[in-house]
């Protein structure tokens, strides 16, 4: 698609709710501003512990996000910081330690069986590594089939749905839906991944690293993907990466984990282009793109 | 500067491919055909049964005689015919082998399969169980309940081997499964809808198949090997011949006194024919299953042989311009 749309921060506008300056909390989280609009997914003190062999690992640390309808929260950080964990305990395929992950004002964290496939037909996600995501034994087909019993269609709509599913990611049935995984390309496999997400009409996808093993031009016709899905769906996006280039290119809000813990939270531009937390001046430090573009403002 | 070393790289390569990868290639797949053979012999040998003429339990002449007269092998003690009975026998621990095989990795596959890809205290529970089973010495057991069978046949004798001997495929199995399950292929499945008897079977099944089928195999010769062990004991099928029974009244009937080669040799042969060509099957089996891997390996190999070339290359260009600078230093300081 655009081999010129490098990631590099989109405009956005000014609001009104970052007026009042940054605030660091007693535990050092530094919030520009809350989301006003209404949350679909939010989660209060979240906490992962992993025990490791004796050891404690407190993978992700008393974590509270909010996800407001519409809008892209790309959550930054480096490996081992704890992103895809927070991402496996939303999406309710790994328990919490502790905390409570609410949906639309219901309590999700310890629903099972029917109730949390209710809850897959509403959250969906795309994962990092779009070979291993798949089953090398089933074609795209079979893949996008298994969801059919979930999403509630009856046969007459199936193809219907497959065929607008891979629609929106630019692909056709006549030549997806035999094919089997390696003979793809990464970013034909990744986006046939989004494809399956989008079958359940989800109204939030999270896409843990869903880009960071694609080579340049496939991972912005992938970002892309995820923007027009934004905007013509009305989908909210939640996109972890470890690359805050790319969640400025995407994101309307950033938040930045370390070590579990988020430290940093804002409005993209407020995160961007005045970093408080150390941790998070680092992290823009590192991205040469960025600095450049900054540079040139 | 790479043309100079692809050039100095290429007759090197070719000789270490042609001294090395040939011969691998064909011991890969001449590995294989072997063993084939062997199992397709031993098969044959079985079935060869159905044509022979002589009957198993036909009486053709007296105690032990030599071979000849029509009589290729001699007879046994009964004054059966050796070759006969040979025939049938092979068939009967074929039976026991493939029945007990199936018996033992249906539960094997199925313990190790649940333990490992759901894992917590069900996997403690299950490989607990698992471990208790393998820790009791799997002959005792058969001894006893051989015993307490009313009366054994080849199927009963094949399921008792078989619920016997399934801890070793659950454990190969459940190492496979619960590395399977960490593959995000199961979070995508599960994030579609499916089920866990669903995934079991169409996720991590497909995966860690090849396993499967030569944990089989491995059941299968070791099947045969205990019901002839238990045969020479005597707790073998009543009134059916099987290699192991040939061999339990050979014993009973002297015949290695007597120098009666023709009653014990020929069950051992075929006994060790079979279990050497399923192990070799089972050996071989793993590169069949993984094409992928054999070319990676020679891919590997051309790889490698291409960088010791142009590693050695650049440590004697290393070494030359060393000696060179060294020389020069020395021609400076003499300056
Ligand atoms: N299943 C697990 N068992 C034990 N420890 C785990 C497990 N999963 C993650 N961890 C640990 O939790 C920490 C956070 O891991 P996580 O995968 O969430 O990081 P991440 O931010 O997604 O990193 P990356 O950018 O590399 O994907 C790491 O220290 C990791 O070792
Ligand atoms: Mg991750």
């Amino acid at each position: 698609m655009n081999e010129n749309a490098t990631p590099d921060p989109a405009p956005h506008t000014h609001r009104a709710e970052s007026a009042s300056g940054p605030q660091t909390s007693a535990d050092g989280v530094v919030t520009h501003s809350v989301p006003t609009d209404e949350a679909v997914l939010s989660c209060r003190n979240v906490n992962k512990v992993f025990n490791v062999a004796g050891n404690k690992v407190h993978a992700v640390d008393d974590v509270s996000l909010d996800f407001a309808a519409g809008k892209v929260l790309a959550v930054v950080g480096e490996s081992g910081s704890g992103k895809s964990t927070l991402a496996r305990m939303l999406l309710r395929l790994m328990p919490v330690t502790s905390g409570t992950i609410t949906f639309r004002g219901q309590d999700v964290t310890h629903i099972k069986g029917a109730e949390l496939r209710r809850y897959w037909t509403e959250v969906q996600a795309v994962f990092q590594d779009p070979f291993a995501s798949f089953n090398q034994f089933f074609t795209v087909g079979s893949l996008l089939r298994r969801s059919l019993k979930l999403a509630a269609v009856d046969k007459a709509e199936a193809d219907a749905l497959i065929e607008e599913c891979l629609g929106y990611v630019g692909l056709t049935p006549k030549d997806a839906l035999h094919k089997y995984p390696h003979q793809m390309s990464g970013g034909q496999r990744q986006r046939v991944m989004v494809a399956r997400a989008l079958m359940m009409r989800p109204k939030v996808l999270l896409a843990d690293e869903a880009t960071s093993m694609l080579d340049a031009s496939l991972r912005v016709n992938v970002l892309n993907v995820l923007h027009d899905l934004k905007a013509d769906l009305g989908l909210t996006v939640l996109f972890i990466t470890h690359d805050i280039g790319q969640a400025t290119y995407l994101s309307d809000r950033v938040a930045v984990m370390e070590h579990g813990k988020v430290v940093e939270r804002g409005t993209t531009e407020e995160v961007i282009f005045s970093p408080q937390a150390e941790y998070t001046r680092r992290l823009l430090a590192d991205v040469p793109d960025l600095r450049g573009s900054l540079k040139q403002r | 500067m790479t043309q100079e070393l692809a050039a100095v790289a290429e007759p090197k390569q070719a000789s270490l491919l042609t001294r090395l990868n040939p011969l691998r290639g064909m011991n890969l797949s001449s590995r294989f055909w072997i063993a084939l053979v062997i199992v397709a012999i031993v098969m044959l040998l079985g079935l060869a049964g159905f044509v022979y003429p002589t009957g198993s339990g036909e009486k053709v002449g007296s105690l032990y005689d030599a071979p000849g007269n029509g009589l290729l092998l001699g007879t046994d003690n009964f004054g059966h015919d050796v070759v006969a009975v040979l025939m049938a026998g092979t068939r009967t621990s074929l039976t026991i082998g493939l029945v007990a095989g199936i018996v033992a990795t249906l539960i094997g596959v199925a313990i190790g399969l649940i333990a490992g890809f759901v894992g917590g205290w069900v996997e403690e529970l299950l490989m607990g169980f698992t471990n208790v089973v393998l820790a009791i010495p799997s002959i005792i057991v058969l001894i006893l309940i051989s015993i307490s069978l009313p009366q054994s046949t080849i199927w009963s004798l094949a399921i008792v081997i078989g619920i016997t001997s399934w801890p070793w495929t659950a454990r190969a199995v459940r190492a496979q499964a619960s590395s399977v399950a960490t593959r995000e292929h199961i979070d995508v499945a599960r994030l579609s809808g499916a089920r866990l008897p669903e995934i079991l079977v169409k996720d991590v099944l497909p995966y860690i198949l090849s396993y499967t089928v030569m944990a089989f195999v491995l059941q299968v010769s070791g099947a045969i090997l205990a019901e002839a062990a238990l045969s020479m004991l005597g707790l073998g099928p009543s009134g059916t011949d099987s290699l192991g029974t040939q061999l339990h009244w050979a014993l009973a009937f002297q015949a290695v006194a007597s120098g009666a080669w023709w009653a014990f040799l020929p069950p051992t042969i075929v006994l060790t024919l079979v279990s050497f060509g399923f192990l070799l099957l089972q050996a071989s089996l793993d590169e069949v299953f993984n094409p992928r891997l054999r070319r990676g390996k020679k891919k590997q190999m051309k790889k490698a042989a291409a960088r010791r070339a142009a590693e050695a290359r650049a440590l004697a260009e290393a070494a030359a311009s060393a000696v060179d600078g060294s020389s020069r230093t020395r021609a400076g300081e003499s300056a």
